[in-house]
């Protein structure tokens, strides 16, 4: 594609047609782009017709608009949230200057390190979801699916969008890199930890979109505070589409404990053999799922004292989550917060200075959150007349970043020795044999409005349609 | 809320806004698009403050989960407070509202919910700013006008309820699609003889079929539009048409025998009727002399262009300035619906455009196709100030008929949000799809 027709192709309101520059940049980047989609986006899956919602500007009556879409054809656009007049800085010690309609040079370096690391989450998920529309339990769920990919994609979008326009030629160097790393590739890994993981089955899906894009929306929420305008209003549109990223997770897992619960009902069990030879997933394997996709996220918040995050703060580039609508002096010198630390094998806190802990700020707003949609969960267990709960682990069971690394910890919360660890890991966490048993149940269904076995089908269908709707197409 | 609730004198009735605390994911999306900050939440819900809540639905597309999209007719004095919502687990079922109340919202209103269950070939129906409520015109009120245009004539509505219908006699019941095909679409005209029925073009009427459903309650009111011009089907007689598709099917494509349809399109020369209305304040056609309209429609969202068409054609010589274009899409040129009498047409009178979804050997073309196809003739009246557009038809063509107006807008350099925004508050763009 040599010539972009830049209006009707790329749906945008930052003024692309007028922009040759910015023109140029995105010729030569775009046939990368779709030809990275091809190679490592969602398998198989070219000529299928997809009810997608397509985002074409960002008031509320243009960016949901549904209609059946060829993926590879999808308008991925380039929106900014409607511009705040005379925006000031509120937070950090630019507080109250008018925030930056450009970058200021010293800031160059760590805002294009911050644009580059969110950048690289939004491929590499597509990338590890790449097979999942050959298990998709339903129609319903493939749609969903793929509109998380499309999204995932337009993401990516935005942030070249902000390296093309605002950092140059480095900037269209990392864009270029963005393509180039591979989720899981030993020589050229995406950049965070989680996102070289495996999304092997919908179990892992639902999960990874529950808890690993919510750690997206609390740094997409960071980031929409952010003294550099461009960069807050783009992360703004984006937590729109953020959210359904965390529907599909929420309610896929609501689905999946219903589906085993109705089950557990019928044959009046709770052992996990016997549910497993009925075909649904039993709640402790839930559970070990839960623990792995939580600790593995919040891990991507970083360090729990990280001198980075306060100059990111201090300097105005990153904020607090919903910074805003906090009442403190936005400063933080001299204020604390309480951090985890490992003293003669057990677990204490510590208070230490605040700007070296946003990172741990920001991880505990997430946890909040995340307990927040469990206990949804835990509701629809209840509803059915089952004792059992599940529970968010402690934040310190199977960490690898930060104080708590290497240390080993119970999900509830107790120091334990490397013996009691190895003799209990497969209680916690998923087995090979869990992973094997989920694995065995993921098989395409493809009539309209029917489910695999081990998930019930959902309250309502997308847009008001109905749920045996044909949400994809193949032809 | 207009005339039911003027006629209610005291009491008020309201659709109050809710979110279901079962399918909300706590997003806060809705919360950030709300443009009045009706929305709010605690550690628990997302919920809406009946007070402060003007159902502009701009909270709604934005919602990935559908949970936002609840709706509960109340006395205004007895809305849900948001402490009460704060502490729900589930929404609350639609409870009975008092007597008088019932009485105006019944007849739209509950009809509209069942129509969802057992479409009936209703076109036009209320706005869902009034009582009526009907589900089936939600989606289209963020774009959709909700007053008429400054030339269009006052309308009568509800002149009889459930309680009070009055009686129209058939005096003609004609098949307008071909033997054979499909669709099964009759042309029935009523007469109401002596008692008024003064209606305008766009209206609608509700048709109370004899019998009980299966709960052995009487049948709930459903909504036809009028087909024929407010001067009579006849000039100068107290009839009106209605245009009636035979329901065989639901929505979702399972057999199901439409009540009122089949009625309707069983009924025999001198049989009666029992009727409600007429309803429908904002969809009315203007009359000024240099006015021109726009129709897009399908299948029996025809009704309401029959009737604003003969109406024109009647008056012929007295609109020179004033232009119709029609965008009229059917699954094939069988099942469309007055396609003799509309191809008589003269073609300085009124521009058709018809598109057929289904003809064996051909490309499937929709009324969206047509209008790109025609966009430079569409422009020009879009940008027209005394032009008034109307879109009638099964719910699924709303959005790409928006879409094609966008880009017919957007290609002719043309800003559509600013464009859509004026053609709403001028009340000359109106939506009912169902």
């Amino acid at each position: 594609m040599s010539n972009i027709n830049y209006s009707e192709k790329i749906p945008n309101n930052v003024n692309l047609n007028e922009d040759k520059t910015l023109q140029r940049a995105l010729e030569h980047w775009q046939p990368g782009f779709l030809g990275w989609w091809q190679d490592v986006g969602p398998e198989s899956s070219r000529g299928f017709d997809v009810y997608l919602r397509t985002a074409i500007s960002v008031d509320p009556s243009g960016w949901a608009q549904f209609g059946y879409v060829k993926m590879p054809e999808y308008r991925w656009g380039i929106f900014l949230n409607q511009a705040e007049k005379e925006r000031k800085i509120h937070f950090g010690d630019h507080l109250g200057e008018p925030a930056w309609q450009d970058v200021p040079g010293e800031h160059r370096a760590n805002l294009r390190r911050i644009i580059v690391t969110q950048g690289d989450t939004e491929p590499a998920s597509v990338e590890q979801q790449r097979h999942l529309g050959l298990t998709a339990p339903s129609l319903y769920d493939m749609r969903n699916l793929f509109q998380v990919n499309v999204e995932e994609g337009r993401h990516l979008w935005a942030m070249v969008y902000l390296l093309h326009r605002y950092f140059g030629r480095d900037g269209r160097e990392e864009a270029e890199a963005l393509l180039e790393r591979r989720s899981g590739d030993a020589n050229n890994p995406r950049i965070l930890g989680a996102f070289n993981e495996k999304t092997p089955d919908w179990l892992s899906f639902f999960m990874f979109t529950y808890f690993t894009d919510r750690d997206g929306k609390y740094q997409l929420c960071a980031l929409a505070e952010s003294s550099f305008d461009p960069l807050a209003r783009t992360t703004k549109f984006m937590l729109t589409e953020e959210a359904h990223h965390m529907f599909v997770g929420e309610s896929g897992v609501s689905r999946i404990v219903q589906r085993t619960c109705e089950v557990m009902n019928q044959l009046k069990t709770d052992d996990p053999g016997k549910l497993r030879a009925a075909g649904v997933i039993d709640l402790p394997t839930i559970q070990r799922y839960l623990n792995f996709h939580f600790s593995v996220t919040i891990d991507l918040f970083g360090a729990d004292q990280s001198s980075n995050a306060a100059t990111f703060y201090s300097a105005g580039l990153k904020g607090r989550f919903e910074e805003g609508k906090r009442t403190d002096d936005h400063r933080l010198h001299g204020a604390t917060y309480k951090v985890l630390d490992v003293v003669d094998g057990k677990l204490v806190e510590k208070e230490v200075p605040m700007l070296n802990a946003l990172n741990e700020v920001l991880r505990d707003d997430y946890i909040k959150d995340s307990m927040a949609g469990v206990a949804r969960w835990n509701k629809v267990i209840e509803k059915a007349g089952i004792p059992f709960r599940l529970q968010v682990p402690h934040k310190a069971f199977n960490r690898q970043i930060g104080t708590l690394a290497g240390v080993r910890v119970s999900p509830e919360g107790r120091v334990v020795s490397e013996a009691e660890w190895k003799a209990n890991v497969d209680r916690w966490l998923p087995s090979e044999a869990d992973r094997a048993y989920v694995a065995s149940l993921m098989g395409r269904v493809v009539e309209p409005g029917k489910f695999a076995n081990w998930i019930a089908a959902p309250a309502i269908g997308i847009n008001r349609q109905p749920i045996d709707f044909e949400y994809v197409r193949f032809n | 809320m207009n005339d039911a609730a003027t006629l209610a004198a005291p009491v008020e009735v309201i659709r109050q806004h809710l979110i279901d605390p079962e399918v909300c994911i706590r997003c806060n999306t809705c919360e950030e698009a709300c443009p009045v900050d009706a929305i709010t939440h605690d550690a628990r819900n997302y919920v809406v403050d009946p007070d402060i809540c003007k159902a502009c639905m701009a909270c709604v597309p934005p919602c990935p989960t559908g949970a936002i999209d609840n709706w509960r007719l109340m006395l205004r004095s007895q809305a849900y407070p948001l402490a009460e919502q704060f502490e729900w687990d589930e929404l609350p079922a639609q409870i009975d509202l008092p007597e008088g109340a019932a009485a105006l919202a019944q007849g739209p209103a509950t009809a509209a919910a069942e129509a969802a269950a057992v479409v009936a070939a209703a076109a036009a129906a209320e706005p869902a700013s009034d009582v009526a409520g009907f589900a089936t015109a939600v989606t289209a009120t963020s774009f959709g006008a909700t007053l008429a245009p400054w030339s269009a004539a006052h309308a009568y509505t509800n002149l009889y309820n459930h309680k009070q219908p009055t009686t129209a006699t058939v005096v003609g019941n004609y098949r307008v699609t071909d033997a054979g095909v499909e669709s099964e679409t009759h042309h029935i005209v009523l007469d109401f003889g002596r008692m008024p029925f003064p209606v305008l073009e766009g209206q609608s009427i509700g048709i109370l079929p004899p019998g009980v459903d299966a709960r052995g309650k009487p049948h709930v009111a459903r909504q036809y539009s009028i087909a024929s011009p407010r001067n009579g089907e006849r000039p100068g007689y107290n009839n009106l048409s209605l245009t009636v598709k035979r329901v065989t099917v639901d929505h979702d494509g399972n057999p199901v025998r439409g009540v009122c349809s089949n009625y309707l399109c069983e009924l025999k020369k001198g049989d009666t009727v029992r009727v409600i209305g007429p309803f429908g304040t904002s969809f009315l056609m203007p009359n000024h002399p240099r006015s021109n309209i726009v129709m897009i429609c399908t299948g029996t969202g025809s009704a309401p262009m029959r009737a604003m068409t003969e109406y024109r054609r009647r008056l012929r010589g007295k609109f020179e300035g004033g232009r119709l274009m029609l965008f009229f899409g059917a699954r094939t040129q069988k099942e469309l619906p007055y396609f003799g009498p509309l191809m008589n047409l003269p073609r300085d009178f009124i521009d058709v455009n018809l598109a057929f979804s289904r003809t064996p050997g051909a490309p499937r073309r929709y009324v969206q196709d047509l209008m790109r196809e025609r966009a430079a003739d569409l422009l020009a009246l879009m940008k027209d100030d005394d032009t008034s557009i109307y879109v009638c038809g099964l719910k699924s063509m709303e959005e790409g008929v928006l879409a094609a107006m966008r880009d017919v807008a957007t290609m002719g350099g043309v800003q559509w949000e600013e464009l859509a925004g004026r053609l709403k508050r001028e009340g000359r763009l109106h939506l009912e799809t169902y």
